[in-house]
């Protein structure tokens, strides 16, 4: 697509473009470039000297047990949060859809976490959860659960999934909304008169019809669960215990604050550079099908 | 016509209900928390109920700061994060319209490298470029300056895409008749183009003031000073190692004024917040 009716200087739209593309290539390439160098780059122990290795850093990373663990955390970690988010956030979407009284005063009450920062949201729920204070840990303690999660990886993971999962519904519950008004009526209409119950119309009709905007959310749920959930993750468990909720992200955060292994930080940061791209691939594919369809 | 049965409506009424007490809990908790004092929340015995705390912990946390973590009132932080939000809000919109606008609206040598140069950014979060920006950073000396703080991240492929797109509506005609006033593309742009950019500027503003406001990788690695520090950034270091030493209700009274400015900015201006979040995600 281009304009017909254009404006001829020569320099104004250089000089109009050019903050732009200056902050680009110094935040943005000068950095990737380097991070990309520096992972084929080991250093030794005081800074003196560098050696060109190839891909000696990534293959130490994969050789180490804990570069796997951390990449299964964030697996499960990202798809129990997808998951979990989505399904909530559709069952709200439906109900919300229907149309009741007050639905517009539910809309307002579900979104705005959205605009809770992560780590705020994690600060809140480990404030209920915390097992020396939390309200709720006290109950789940008296009725015989026990609750630890600084000690018990598995608890720790249900920390993080659930401060993460709150925080996502809201953007979740928007989007699916939006996409079941979409959705023309008379087709549902016409399901009900051949005599369609609620549940069958649901599955057969408003689902499929639903999967453009459910396959997006999956999309940016991964991403979402990936990338922004680093304040959560670092104000609730900062990773621990024991490692149990380390993902990728925050394990680049976490090593190259330390700052002993360049190399093998920069590593990791290019393998997330390859995961961002092909999710962005995949992300774009699907725009394009919406398009035509 | 569907059947409506008064059941189902119960049904939906009821999941939406469990849905807010859920969403809402956790704010109502913290709320409450913030007017007790530390004994009541450290025994775990707080109350659903306020206490009588709130004046005394609201003015201590704002004007004081903590007593063992981190001392800096959190005024400051809240200044902090204002400025970090309205620079990256405002900087991302003003550099966006301008390059969208050289995109659209003119033809040059390289336009479409520069297109791509500018689209590709999508794929280079700062979160795979952690310590590589951070160290272009400190070699600029930008290291605990606002400027540092925001710079890189006013550039991005998304409001630029969504500036383009919105220019590729407006219809070519206002060009023409533009020119046959004799009208240059800086008068066009502030005349014309910029007036029916409103509503998307508006929306875009919603979306980045939260998104800057919610920064958290970024200001913690370029803040060093407890006296630049951002708001979320502050009640994560308020979280003392020691359980015991961490004053939960000051945290909570925090976290209320942490999140209060960006939650009335949505729900303020729901639909702009719907329109921009609808919109920039295309």
């Amino acid at each position: 697509m281009e304009k017909r009716a254009i404006f001829s200087n020569r320099f104004l739209p250089l000089a109009l473009i050019a903050p732009q593309i200056l902050i680009t290539l110094v935040f943005f390439y000068w950095p990737a470039i380097q991070a990309v160098w520096q992972s084929f780059l080991i250093e030794d122990a005081f800074g003196l000297s560098t050696e060109f290795v190839w891909f000696e850093n990534y293959q130490l990373l994969f050789t180490k047990a804990h570069y796997f663990r951390t990449f299964t955390t964030t697996m499960l970690f990202s798809f129990l949060v997808a998951f979990l988010s989505l399904t909530i956030s559709l069952l709200l979407a439906v109900q919300a859809d229907k149309s009741i009284k007050g639905a517009g005063v539910y809309r307002t009450l579900l979104i705005w976490p959205y605009a809770v920062a992560p780590a705020v949201a994690g600060v809140l729920w480990i404030f209920m959860l915390n097992p020396s204070l939390g309200m709720i840990a006290k109950a789940m303690r008296s009725a015989g659960i026990d609750w630890n999660p600084l000690l018990n990886g598995g608890d720790a993971m249900t920390l993080v999934v659930i401060a993460s999962v709150w925080k996502q519904i809201s953007y979740n519950f928007l989007f699916f909304l939006a996409g079941l008004q979409a959705i023309p009526k008379s087709v549902i209409e016409a399901a009900a008169i051949d005599g369609a119950g609620s549940a069958r119309r649901f599955w057969t009709i408003i689902f499929p019809l639903l999967s453009p905007t459910t396959f997006f959310l999956v999309v940016v749920n991964i991403v979402y669960a990936f990338f922004d959930t680093l304040g959560v993750i670092d104000s609730m468990t900062q990773g621990g215990p024991a490692k149990a909720t380390e993902t990728l992200v925050y394990r680049v955060f976490a090593d190259g604050r330390l700052g002993s292994d360049l190399g093998g930080s920069a590593a990791q940061s290019v393998i997330l550079m390859f995961i961002v791209v092909g999710l962005t691939a995949i992300q774009f594919k699907y725009i394009e099908r919406k398009v035509e369809y | 016509m569907i059947e409506r049965s008064h059941l189902g409506n119960v049904l939906a009424h009821l999941i939406l209900i469990i849905g807010v007490v859920i969403i809402c809990f956790p704010v109502y908790v913290a709320v409450i928390g913030s007017t007790h004092d530390a004994t009541t929340i450290a025994n775990g015995n707080m109350p659903l109920v306020p206490g009588g705390h709130f004046l005394e912990n609201y003015y201590r946390i704002l004007f004081e700061g903590t007593k063992s973590t981190t001392r800096e009132p959190v005024a400051t932080m809240l200044l902090n994060s204002l400025i970090m939000a309205m620079m990256i809000a405002v900087g991302k919109i003003a550099i966006s319209l301008l390059s969208a606008y050289a995109i659209v609206y003119f033809r040059f040598r390289f336009r479409m490298v520069a297109f791509w140069v500018i689209f590709i950014t999508l794929m280079l979060p700062v979160e795979v470029r952690i310590y590589p920006t951070y160290k272009v950073i400190a070699d600029l000396h930008m290291l605990d300056t606002y400027t540092g703080l925001t710079l890189p991240l006013i550039a991005s492929a998304t409001a630029t895409l969504l500036f383009r797109q919105f220019f590729m509506t407006v219809p070519d005609e206002l060009v023409e008749a533009s020119k046959i006033d004799g009208a240059g593309p800086v008068k066009f742009f502030f005349d014309t183009l910029l007036p029916l950019s409103r509503t998307t500027m508006a929306a875009l503003f919603v979306i980045l003031f939260i998104y800057g406001w919610n920064q958290y990788l970024w200001p913690i690695l370029i803040t060093t000073r407890d006296d630049m520090q951002t708001i979320v950034i502050g009640i994560k270091k308020m979280l003392a190692v020691v359980d015991a030493l961490t004053e939960w209700q000051l945290v909570m009274a925090t976290a209320v004024l942490a999140m209060l400015p960006p939650v009335v900015v949505v729900v303020a201006m729901q639909n702009l917040f719907i329109k921009g979040l609808t919109e920039t995600e295309k």
